[in-house]
């Protein structure tokens, strides 16, 4: 019965509510696309994304060819993404399957609390072990490299891998894996031939959370990836999407060129994040269907 | 359970109904070459003004100058002269200290000199081997800063070299690097002055070494102004006037001093 | 009595897909140890009671994180605060009300978005909105502000989650005895999920600690003590919490000793706030499985 004031107010709030969450979507999506537009078309769309040289602070000659960040970026998610996948992926079978329980109900905090580490905190174990492990064993000058920052992500990414496809594999049907075993097959067998499969979609979902965080990812590879606007190559300094913009942010001036092509790049991450979750939905819909 | 969300609202409209405005707090933003500097002018600022709260972030000279202009911040930080187009939209600059650009290796490392064409051919990619140099046979890690950084700039036009550095790596602050360098046998870099410490060892440009005392003289070639920069379009605060009148005082001189930069009083 | 069965190939890799499962749970959690150990080893040592309870001076040489630690909680206040009743509201409106599908659809795309942009957005467009636009400065309030459109989605996911496991007869119950729908709702629906929204008010509370990138551009990196005292310093107080500590210290003063402390700290806090939501989300299944039996 909505008909009595205070429960119409109270719906009217709510609805309030619910239409902030909108709005502010709106607000950050359409302040991206309205300011970062521009300095894509000034630059002109092929200059922008295909030009490989980023000099934005140079006050004779600026470049904003985004290329380098673009490449660093799709490479750093996809070795973070091999690195990381298949080792979260066989943790979590193991904690949903082939585990002891006492020893699954240990593991599973563990894996919460590196989900709860924060960024920097990664960030700076990076830089005091893994920079000098890299620059001693691959006689580096410095260790500084997208290989130092495609293993930072590669942990990063395992917590949420190994969390989100654990529940996908708890919820494959008991009757399905009783029925692969009553057929004769191994426990093993059964993990890796039926249970495995059936969860695909969910797994899929774990690997596309992955991928995205991957690319969103700012300070923990800020730390330790060198951040020169070079083409990417595995033992050379790189900079990221993310860090692009977090190197210049302070420093473009407002409404300056610069700061419009730093929301460019704002523009292309949001492009590939929304990318993700789209493959993510048609991952989880063909799930469904396929369930 | 009405009671929590009454008491979370009130609080929340507490916060956000007071009113903004000039206060008692003094916002800073800028180079981190300055930061010590800034910290210790914080620190004296207390016996001058006890109830004013200053904060400094340290972001880089570029980042400090935009903040003065655009009103993120009432005063920036700047270890380097203002260009031409930010005084034009109206950053002006308060001259405080002195500061010289030590070039920095690890200590560990042979070579204690150069001279100013050996540190543009490193710092350009022409010399890639400490070997060439009479150090040991290992590759150069040329750390720098971030474009817009004073320091950076102060460094590349002193050797000559505005623009046209290649580094290994860029870092972006001035405590980044000598942490870097520190920890790096093969890295080169430059800081601070004011910033150094035992973890690095600063190399003699043209066989003058980086003190005070060069810097104050003009012997040592690579130095820079450390500026306070405020935005001419919006008023001043009183609480960051009275920070700008500490900070050119004579009372801050010692301080200044204590911090590491060359201070404009102890001559 | 199976496996003497197997032909030897088929064995072979039956132990060796098995052996590949205990090897990565191993790989994991040394990973972990690893992270966690050589924080602790670094980092413990240094923490003591005048670290926490000390202030940074440079010109006595003190370092103190005090004032990042009422940052910190200051933060946490101020954007829970916000985010809380928005988020919390935007619950409720989608699970109890909606009646328009496509509308309730916008609204649960617009949370899951926001859940996927990354944080370096959320700073880009903070600085540019909050700061400048809004002329809050470089403050704790705009990084608040900031972090609280940040956490909606989380709040709203959870708190929608745990609306949804109150079970229909209970509204129906309610209903039947002529309550309205918003009374029903304030007596009956928000007590019986009252565990999931502190869920969900703990992992924001973790996403708030954990966070750099916003907290570094919109609320400044000054490790100096804040004046709270006075809504003139609540609004315009400008500095790090602990992960923007922990950046200044390593990046800034190169002082590892200092930001490995600060990292033993966060990694305790992080472990406690874990700690809490598994406790509180044992407590609600224990007591659902109660209600329905």
């Amino acid at each position: 019965m909505t008909r009595r004031p205070g429960e119409y107010a109270m719906k009217t709030l709510f609805l309030v509510c619910g239409l902030t969450a909108v709005a502010f979507v709106l607000l950050i999506t359409g302040y991206l696309v309205f300011s970062g537009l521009p300095a894509i078309r000034r630059v002109g769309v092929a200059g922008f994304l295909l030009g490989d040289t980023w000099d934005a602070a140079n006050p004779e000659d600026p470049r904003f060819g985004i290329l380098p960040l673009l490449l660093t970026t799709v490479y750093g998610a996809a070795g973070a993404t091999a690195a990381g996948v298949p080792l979260g992926f066989l943790t979590a079978l193991f904690l949903a399957k082939a585990a002891p329980p006492w020893l699954a109900r240990l593991v599973r905090p563990a894996v919460g609390v590196l989900a709860g580490i924060p960024s920097v905190v990664y960030g700076l174990v990076g830089m005091c072990v893994l920079l000098p492990l890299l620059r001693e064993r691959l006689d580096l000058p410095a260790g500084d490299s997208l290989l130092a920052a495609i293993l930072m992500l590669a942990v990063m990414i395992l917590p949420t891998v190994i969390s989100v496809s654990e529940a996908a594999l708890e919820a494959v049907p008991r009757e399905m894996e009783e029925a692969s075993l009553a057929l004769g097959a191994t426990p093993v067998e059964t993990y890796f031939r039926v249970t495995a499969p059936a969860a695909s979609s969910g797994v899929a979902a774990a690997v596309a959370l992955g991928v995205g965080r991957a690319i969103g990812e700012a300070m923990a590879i800020l730390m330790v990836a060198g951040n020169v606007a070079n083409m990417p190559s595995l033992l050379g300094s790189v900079r990221f999407l993310t860090t692009g913009i977090a190197m210049e942010l302070a420093y473009a001036p407002a409404g300056s060129l610069q700061q419009q092509a730093l929301l460019s790049i704002g523009l292309v991450l949001l492009l590939f994040v929304l990318l993700v979750n789209v493959l993510l939905s048609l991952a989880l819909k063909r799930g469904k269907e396929g369930g | 359970m009405r009671r929590f969300f009454v008491v979370l609202l009130a609080a929340g409209l507490a916060v956000l109904t007071g009113c903004g405005g000039p206060g008692r707090t003094v916002n800073i933003e800028g180079s981190t070459a300055m930061a010590l500097v800034a910290e210790a002018l914080r620190e004296g600022f207390v016996g001058w003004e006890p109830d004013v709260t200053v904060n400094c972030s340290g972001t880089g000279s570029g980042a400090g100058i935009e903040a003065a202009i655009d009103g993120r911040c009432d005063i920036g930080l700047s270890s380097r002269a203002l260009r031409d187009a930010e005084v034009a939209r109206g950053a002006q600059g308060h001259l405080i200290a002195l500061d010289g650009v030590a070039v920095i290796v690890h200590p560990s490392n042979p070579v204690t000199g150069l001279t100013g064409s050996e540190l543009a051919r490193l710092f350009s990619g022409e010399m890639t081997n400490w070997s060439s140099l009479g150090g040991p046979d290992a590759p150069v890690a040329a750390c720098g800063r971030e474009a817009g950084s004073g320091t950076r700039e102060a460094f590349e036009a002193a050797i000559g070299a505005a623009g046209r550095c290649v580094y290994t790596n860029e870092y972006s602050s001035t405590g980044d690097v000598v942490g870097n360098v520190a920890a790096n046998p093969n890295a080169i870099g430059y800081a601070s002055l004011a910033a150094l410490n035992e973890s690095v060892a600063a190399l003699e440009i043209d066989g003058v070494t980086c003190t005070a005392a060069s810097v104050r003289d003009g012997s040592y070639r690579i130095s820079r102004p450390f500026l306070l920069v405020t935005g001419a379009g919006a008023s001043l605060s009183p609480a960051a006037q009275s920070f700008l009148d500490y900070a050119r005082s004579a009372s801050a001189a010692e301080v200044i001093g204590k911090a590491g930069a060359v201070s404009l009083f102890s001559f | 009595m199976m496996r003497a069965a197997l032909p030897p190939g088929r064995l072979l890799r039956n132990v060796l897909a098995r052996l590949l499962l205990w090897l990565s749970a191993a790989a994991t959690c040394a990973l972990l140890l690893l992270v966690a150990g050589y924080i602790f080893f670094r980092g413990a040592p240094g923490v003591s009671l005048e670290l926490l309870t000390g202030r940074d001076s440079v010109l006595e040489g003190t370092v103190g994180i005090l004032p990042s630690i009422l940052n910190t909680l200051y933060v946490i206040a101020v954007s829970l605060a916000i985010v809380v009743p928005v988020g919390v509201g935007a619950a409720i409106y989608l699970t109890e009300y909606a009646q328009n599908r496509r509308l309730a659809g916008a609204m649960a795309f617009a949370a899951e978005t926001l859940a996927g942009i990354p944080s370096i957005l959320y700073a880009m467009v903070g600085v540019m909105v909050f700061c400048t636009a809004l002329g809050l400065q470089r403050t704790l309030l705009a990084g608040s502000l900031t972090l609280a459109v940040m956490t909606l989605p989380t709040v709203i996911r959870t708190t929608q989650e745990s609306l949804k496991s109150v079970p229909r007869s209970y509204r129906e119950g309610a209903l039947g005895l002529g309550a309205g729908q918003w009374r029903t709702i304030r007596t009956v629906v928000l007590p019986s999920s009252l565990d999931g929204m502190i869920t969900g008010c703990i992992l924001a509370v973790g996403r708030v600690v954990g966070e750099s990138a916003v907290l570094m551009y919109t609320a400044g990196l000054s490790t100096a003590m804040q004046d709270f005292g006075t809504i003139q310093g609540l609004m315009r107080a400008s500095g790090a919490t602990l992960s923007v500590a922990l950046y200044v210290y390593a990046k800034e003063r190169s002082d590892f000793a200092a930001a490995f402390s600060v990292a033993t700290v966060l990694l305790v806090l992080a472990a406690l706030l874990n700690l809490a939501a598994l406790l509180i989300g044992r407590r609600a299944t224990r007591r659902k499985g109660g209600g329905h039996g």
